[in-house]
């Protein structure tokens, strides 16, 4: 097109910046125009700012119409004591957040949490670290491993729990069936239905579904390790593990670093595979955060609750965001060469 | 073994024994872990489409077996369920505007954030950086009466996609921005030579440059919507239900029909498959750009 014919022309014009002045890019001018001051340079500011308004408004209008006013919202409804009904008019101070954070069920769904968030890593890292290693090589049906490693990321929460649902049933269920095959037995109330298995069985799944994305991450961030190291290793006689230990890992990083901030995130707000799988039961062994808040506020409209639990679920989130930025994050926000 | 040693002899210039291939474990060994990965990730999967094909008393008889005979029934019955087809008809309804939604106001807000300087600038970015850090779960109840009782936009397609997309736009953002950046800033000159305004650029050469950002963001925000559960959940009811909320429905309602579960399960995860399979290369670069941001 005409367009990559001026490109180029212009790139070697010494003539560019001022034909730009004159064509609104007041940045570039400004101490030459500044002598002539000037309603020409008012104007195309408050242009610039117009244009600026018409392509920022609708997101930050959307943005904080059912984002920031929620959020603020929770904040004032966890000070009133609330039925859903009515204007806010019962305010009770702290008292919303001392019965969340005296209550057994809210303490034990934040000690799930943060055991889902321990547990996510310490399965899921040297799991996916050591697939990605093993799949990081010219193999055949190399693309077809690494599409059918990523389908249960992609299929919805709902339909994956409702899959393993069925295969959990007691008595009837494959899983049953394949112990009972083996010579053992299932737990007679179910693996969703003991308390002292739910969770363990909720993190099975919940391995299952997001092992994949772990390791496509972690494939991803092995392609921009430098072939030269691979073969400079190799030169002076370095084993497979030595290469991995020595240069892969290290140069992943990054990656596994970002990974285990956005598996964090992800486990604090976890909803949608308990809600499906256990609605937090049984006796509450697997309630979460996210399940707790939802629970108090939409099926016993106790929304002074449900905005107090948001609130400490929002903190808490923020902290161990600003912790791991500070602690672990922080090596990667020096500039480095050569990556995007 | 033996695959490899045949390989390595039929085609073996001295580059390729040079390749790190060369002192990782034997190709079998990798081969049979690749293979019981599979093997557990599609697993649950297959049996699922396999038990739709089977009848409650096979899946009681002989959990693990195969279907003996393949019994249709079961697909035919969710596939001439009306029901069905409209939840179906709601998560494509529910889900384009999402992603239109998304893509257009994410697109407009990353333009200035990228290529305009201005006092701030930096600022405004960092308010939908820290959106990232706002889970909708936290928002969820005043969302709901937000939406119900001021917005009076309870049970319908845009009361489920307007929040939906504000809470994709952070991530849109963040992707988008950097690839703006990136193009050449010799591009704008030459528009602006050519007496093109920015609101022209951003038309006639922004949006067609920017099309594989996107995309990215296009698809992220669809299959996010698609497979969205809570906030629809809240949202709604009867016939303007979404797919999700139909297999969670169903599987309640038809507890002891396994078979039928596994039938419903199965047809509402092909949308999502054949969609990611058409687009997986979009997704798994929009997540390499979300890691690497």
């Amino acid at each position: 097109m005409a367009d990559d014919v001026t490109t180029s022309d212009v790139a070697a014009s010494p003539a560019t910046s001022p034909v730009q002045g004159a064509a609104g890019r007041t940045s570039q001018v400004r101490p030459a125009a500044s002598a002539r001051g000037g309603r020409r340079r008012m104007n195309s500011q408050l242009r610039k700012r117009l244009e600026i308004f018409f392509f920022v408004a609708p997101a930050l209008a959307l943005f904080a119409m059912f984002v920031i006013v929620p959020i603020v919202t929770a904040v004032q409804m966890s000070l009133f004591r609330w039925k859903g009904i009515g204007p806010l008019v019962d305010f009770v101070g702290l008292q919303n957040y001392v019965s969340v954070l005296t209550n057994d069920v809210f303490t034990g769904a934040v000690t799930h949490n943060l055991l889902i968030v321990g547990l996510s890593i310490v399965i899921q890292l040297p799991l996916g670290l050591a697939i990605a290693l093993l799949l990081n090589r010219k193999m055949w049906g190399q693309s077809a491993l690494r599409t059918i490693i990523f389908v249960p990321y992609v299929l919805a929460e709902v339909v994956a729990g409702v899959i393993w649902l069925q295969l959990l049933q007691p008595q009837y269920g494959v899983i049953d069936g394949i112990f009972t095959a083996v010579g053992l037995e299932g737990p007679d109330q179910g693996w969703l239905g003991d308390p002292d298995l739910a969770l363990g069985t909720l993190m099975v799944v919940l391995t299952w579904k997001y092992l994949g994305l772990a390791v496509i991450l972690f494939l991803a961030g092995l392609q921009s390790v430098p072939e030269e190291l691979y073969e400079a290793a190799q030169l002076d006689g370095a084993t497979w593990w030595q290469v991995q230990r020595k240069i892969t890992i290290p140069l992943l990083g990054p990656t596994l670093r970002t990974w285990g901030f956005l598996s964090m995130i992800g486990s604090l707000q976890l909803f949608d595979m308990v809600w499906i799988l256990t609605r937090g039961g049984p006796a509450n062994a697997t309630t979460t955060m996210a399940t707790f808040l939802v629970n108090e506020g939409t099926q016993r409209a106790n929304f002074g609750i449900a905005g107090a639990a948001s609130v400490v679920l929002f903190v808490i989130a923020l902290f161990m965001a600003v912790l791991y930025q500070q602690l672990i994050l922080r090596r990667d926000t020096r500039p480095e060469t050569g990556r995007k | 073994m033996s695959a490899q040693t045949m390989s390595d002899l039929s085609l073996a210039p001295t580059t390729r024994q040079r390749r790190p291939g060369a002192f990782r474990p034997a190709n079998v060994v990798v081969y049979g872990i690749a293979l019981v990965v599979v093997a557990l990730t599609l697993g649950p999967v297959i049996y699922g489409v396999l038990g739709g094909f089977r009848t409650n008393a096979q899946l009681a008889a002989t959990p693990a077996g195969l279907p003996d005979p393949w019994v249709l029934d079961n697909y035919i019955g969710v596939l001439t369920n009306p029901t069905f087809w409209q939840y179906t008809w709601n998560s494509a309804g529910v889900s384009l505007i999402t992603t239109a939604v998304v893509v257009i106001f994410g697109v407009m807000a990353a333009y200035p954030l990228a290529r305009y300087e201005f006092k701030g600038r930096e600022g405004l970015f960092m308010v939908f950086v820290i959106g990232l850090l706002f889970p909708a779960t936290v928002a969820i109840v005043p969302l709901f009466i937000l939406i119900t009782q001021n917005l009076q936009l309870g049970n319908t397609w845009i009361g489920v996609a307007l929040p939906q997309a504000a809470f994709a736009l952070p991530m849109t953002v963040v992707i988008l921005r950097p690839f703006l950046m990136a193009l050449p800033k010799e591009l704008e000159e030459a528009a602006m030579i050519d007496g093109t305004s920015r609101i022209g650029f951003f038309w006639r050469i922004l949006i067609p440059l920017s099309g594989p950002g996107m995309v990215t963001v296009g698809v992220l925000a669809f299959v996010g919507s698609w497979n969205a559960y809570l906030l629809p959940l809240l949202l709604l009811q009867g016939d303007m239900k979404t797919l999700p909320l139909g297999v969670a429905d169903f599987s309640s309602e038809h507890a002891s029909d396994t078979a039928g579960v596994f039938a419903f399960t199965s047809l509402a995860m092909i949308p999502a498959l054949v969609f990611f399979l058409a687009m997986q290369k979009r997704i798994v670069n929009g997540l390499q750009g979300a890691v690497k941001g």
